[in-house]
Parts: structure tokens; sequence; C-alpha cells
């Protein structure tokens, strides 16, 4: 592995360039590189691993059992990658991937807009793989802006790679796998939570039983009661919650919960928030590449064929960004979008390709069992999706309240883009990340419509912010100096 | 609202925030560092002036805005904390100043 620690240390065109460091992006850019590609994997943070295997490398952490058996998982695919021949640009931000236009001096190369430590720069390369993951869920509940309000999800990153236990009054609300693993973490790292919250509607139970019988034969049930077991041994787990509140003036110091209709307060300094996780989709979406509703998973996804490419020629979109199947799924679908980069280079035959893509797609059938338990059980409520309380923010970034979406829809908004244009909300920093799957769903029970229907925010580059003397300070082609010449 | 685990023994970085000097570990991002050391809030908003702290701690909130060195906007939970890092806190919508160097 080549490390890139400045701008002028990229090469000006790769075969394959991969956008993340997680399982999908690392195992992708090893299997890639074996077959003679020449690969740079761009990453925003600063050690390989991206979200699930956080610092696995770097981590303070010394006690393995804190964290678990699966994190440490990590280490074997960073090791393979780390001897690899892979180029690796850690706290490097992709804020474009543009494809070249016929008759352009790109040709059919896409061009792809990076920031290194302050300085951008343009890189070309044939192939591109998203690796980009996923993100939590929005989870709009009053309050939900105040310092003292963050994510489970946000702990874990505190926790693996700083060491960082919550202390004084903790308490845990949502549902989802990744919130009893956090809840279990933190417990065995010594954080006293006073309660979890768990905001699974009843009727998910039987809907997840009568839908999926395939979850008794599935790897995730024993692990998942073995966890679900000791959460509820070693705290106060409140099912059965229909509202959350946070509550606090300049920061929070409490947290309100309903059940069974009875309203209950907890004090809290700190409050942990997580309702699953989302394929983070801004890049592909900006891209051009098409998406589908997925209606159990409740997200946007993008569609992908076989080998994981999109709908844009010359575009992969592997792991958790094509659709949440977990961590070890991630890695198995890297190698298979690989595989597939590989033969649209000729770098590998079909025969090849396909010979070695059998037992990914054994494994990655065999890791689908269960899946859609999981997906159905955890289900968060429309309570906690659609908002009903007028003064909670939908729109971080902007301040938008659910009463002004609402308002806005009845002013005619028929979908994000036009909500978008009458009240900024999306228009942020965090450019929807956080409020769009919201408003998409607002939208969608107000006019009584599908999702799919409703659709999403067109998203336009740059899909992270980048300052204009970056832009500025970019080298000019002969062509873009011609186009603006006079 | 956090502290830190006695196996986390990495060398420690000094920085200031708002002026205040403060200590990090080597590791640690911006936002990481400013938890440790239990601040809470970094920034207050451009439209309605609430303050926030970091939500996500993985670079897609963007509630962790702070000024590092004089450039604004940078998101504390990407940035590697560095010693001797001059933090402060992002009030309301930075203003557009000219770079050193710029005529």
């Amino acid at each position: 592995m080549k490390t890139i620690a400045a701008i002028e240390a990229f090469a000006d065109r790769y075969d394959l360039a991969i956008v993340g460091a997680g399982p999908a992006g690392l195992a992708a850019a090893s299997l890639a590189v074996a077959h003679g590609v020449d690969v740079v994997v761009l990453d925003e943070n600063a050690s390989p691993g991206g979200q699930i295997y956080r610092a696995v490398t770097s981590t303070p952490m010394t006690r393995r059992e804190i964290l678990g058996e699966d994190y440490w998982r990590g280490v074997e695919l960073v090791q393979e990658f780390s001897g690899s021949a892979s180029s690796y640009a850690p706290s490097t931000t992709v804020w474009n991937v543009a494809r070249g236009l016929d008759g352009d001096s790109l040709g059919r190369d896409f061009e792809i807009g990076v920031s290194l430590r302050g300085k951008a720069r343009l890189l070309r390369a044939k192939e591109v793989i998203l690796a980009t993951g996923a993100q939590e869920r929005p989870f709009p509940i009053p309050g939900w802006t105040l310092p003292g309000v963050m994510t489970a999800g946000a702990a874990q990153i505190a926790l693996k790679s700083s060491g960082l236990v919550p202390d004084g009054h903790l308490v845990l609300a949502g549902t989802g796998p990744l919130l009893y693993l956090v809840a279990a973490q933190l417990i065995e790292a010594g954080a006293s939570i006073r309660a979890l919250l768990d905001t699974t509607p009843r009727a998910n139970w039987m809907s997840a039983l009568t839908a999926t019988p395939g979850f008794l034969a599935s790897p995730y049930l024993a692990k998942g009661l073995a966890l679900l077991r000791m959460v509820h041994r070693r705290l106060d787990v409140v099912g059965g919650i229909t509202a959350l509140r946070a509550e606090g003036q300049k920061r929070l110091n409490r947290v309100a919960f309903e059940r069974a209709g009875r309203r209950t307060e907890l004090d809290c300094d700190l409050l942990l928030l997580h309702q699953g996780i989302v394929p983070s989709i801004n890049l592909s979406n900006a891209i051009g590449c098409a998406h589908d509703w997925d209606d159990v998973q409740l997200a946007f996804r993008p569609q992908v064929d076989a080998w994981f490419a999109s709908t844009v020629q010359g575009v992969a979109i592997a792991g958790d960004s094509a659709g949440i199947a977990g961590g070890e799924s991630a890695a198995a679908r890297g190698r298979i979008a690989a595989l597939g980069a590989a033969f649209r280079l000729e770098r590998i035959g079909a025969g090849q390709r396909d010979r070695d893509a059998a037992p990914l797609r054994a494994e990655l059938a065999l890791l689908a069992r269960g899946r859609r338990f999981l997906d159905v059980f955890h289900r968060p409520a429309k309570a906690f999706r659609v908002p009903s309380d007028d003064a909670t923010l939908v729109c971080r970034c902007e301040e938008v309240s659910a009463k002004t979406i609402r308002e806005t829809v009845m002013l005619g908004a028929c979908g994000p883009n036009q909500m978008k244009a009458f009240t900024r909300c999306g228009m942020g920093p965090c450019q929807g990340r956080l409020c769009g799957l919201t408003v998409t769903e607002m939208i969608t029970d107000a006019r009584a419509v599908s999702p799919a229907e409703v659709g999403y925010y067109r998203l336009r580059p740059p899909v992270k912010p980048v300052t204009l003397a970056e832009i500025a300070a970019l080298p000019q082609t002969a062509d873009a100096e011609k186009a603006v010449a006079r | 609202m956090f502290r830190r685990l006695p196996e986390a023994t990495g060398a420690p970085i000094p920085f200031t925030f708002d002026g205040r000097e403060m200590v990090g570990r080597r590791g640690d991002t911006v936002a990481a560092a400013l938890l440790a050391a239990g601040i809470s809030v970094c920034r207050t908003m451009a439209v309605s002036g609430a303050p926030r702290g970091p939500y996500c701690m993985m670079g897609v909130c963007f509630d962790c805005l702070v000024t590092i060195d004089g450039a604004a906007n940078r998101q504390g939970c990407l940035v590697l904390l560095v010693e001797g890092m001059r933090i402060k806190t992002q009030a309301g919508a930075p203003q557009a100043q000219a770079e050193e160097g710029a005529t």
C-alpha cells in the first residue's frame, strides 16, 4: 500500500478509483490490485476500516471483549489491503465524480474532485467503485438538535477511535441491532446506562416472524439473542415506547417518553439515538445513478446489477451504499464489484470473473438468510419517521420545522426539490443527509402517494463543501481555458 | 459527558479552545478531543443562533463545525487533532475574509 499524504503525490490517472475504505472498499481494492489494476482508495477518515472497523489498527482499546470479536475481524481486511500495491489517500474528501463527455479531452474517463489538507485536485479514472457505506437514519424528535443528544453510532466511534465512554446520566433510545450492540459495548467498557428506551413497535414481532421463517436458520439469530440477553440482564430496558422528547434550554437535561399512554421523565446528560442505518447515496445521486425506494428498509438504494454496476456505465456501488446488508456482506460485494471492474478493464476474462465470483455469491446468499427478519423486526415506527409535533426540526442545518414542511406541502410543493426551493430545507451543509428521508416520507404521508413517486433531492456537486480558494487554485486544462476565452 | 478509559494512553496533544488550554490524545479528532475535555457546544447556528455540538461523529451532520487556526467551517469530527491547534467556537455564519497574502 502506498499512502498519499499530500495532494501533489496523486498520479494524474488511475484505472480504478474507490471511494471509501470500509470493508467494501478495502476488499475491492485488494482484489483489483491482485489482478493488475492500478487502484487508488480515497477515504475521508484518517485510518482504514470505515465505520464498522473504525480505527481497527490504531484504536487505543486493548481489552478485546469490549468491542467484540466481530470488530477485530476487520484487522485481516486492513492487513490484506496494507500489503497490497494499492494507493491509499486517507483524510481525503471526494466532492465530485463526473463522467467525461464524448469529444472533450477526458474521453470516457471520470473526473474526480478531491481535497486533501486544504488543497484540491482533479484526478482521472477509467472506473469508479463507490463504497460510501451507510449512515444512521434521521431520528427527528423534539429536541434532537440539543447539545447532549448524539447518535449511538457517534458514541461507538468515540469509543473505538479515542477510548471515550459516556459519563453521567446516559440514556439510549430507538431500535435496531446497532443500538443493542452499542449498549453492550458501553456496558462492557464500564459506562452506566440509566435506561434503554426501545421504540420497536410491538406489532413488528408478529410481522417479522410470519414474514421470515428463514430466520431460524440464520447466523444472526444466535448472535442477536446473546446480545439481547446480555443487555436485558445488565440494564433497564423499557419497551413499547411511543413518543420521545429531548428537553433542556441550552443543552439536554431531561428525556421524556410515553409508554402505554403514560408520560415519564428521566434526568439525562447524554441521549444516544438510533433507529437503523440507511445507504449513503449522496454521491451516487449526484452522479446520476438511478435509485429505487426499498419498502422494507424504508430508504432509497441505487439500482445495481449482478456485478454491483450502477445505471451509469463505469460506476459500481458496493457495500451498504448499495442497500443495507452488513459488514461481512460488504466485503463480498466489494470483491464482486472488483471482479466486474477488472473484467471491464480487460485484466480478466469472463470465465475467470464468473468462476471467482461463484464462492462470493454463495457467501452472500448465506449472509442474506435472516436479514429480512432484522429489516422487518427493526422497522422504525412511523411516529419516529414522520414527526407529528409541529416544532420538531426536520432540517437541522437550515432549522426548518415539521410545521413548515407540512404547510409547504399544502401550498403545492409536491416533491423534495420544490420543498428545498420554498424553504431551504436540505440546502445546508449536510445536503439533506439528515432530512432527506424525513422530507420524502412527510410529503408521501401528506399527499397519500408512494415514496417512489415523491422521490428524493436531486443532489448536485460538490457533494461535500469545498472552498472557493481550492476551486480557484485548481490547475486549468486547455479546454477549460478555451471555454471561457473571448 | 465523556471520560477516557485508562487504556487510552496516547501521547498528550495540547491545543486551545476559545483561548482555553486543553489536552487531547494522539489519534483524537478535534471533535473527540472537545468531548473528552467536557465541551458539548462548539458552534451556534446561522439561522437561530441556537447552540450545537457534535451529533454523528462521522462527517454527516456538520454540527461539529468549528474554526481551526483561522479557517472556518472545518468538520471537527474529520480533522485529526494536531499539537498547538487554535480551535474556536463557530458563531453563526462565518464572515468572508481575505486569506493571508491575498490582495
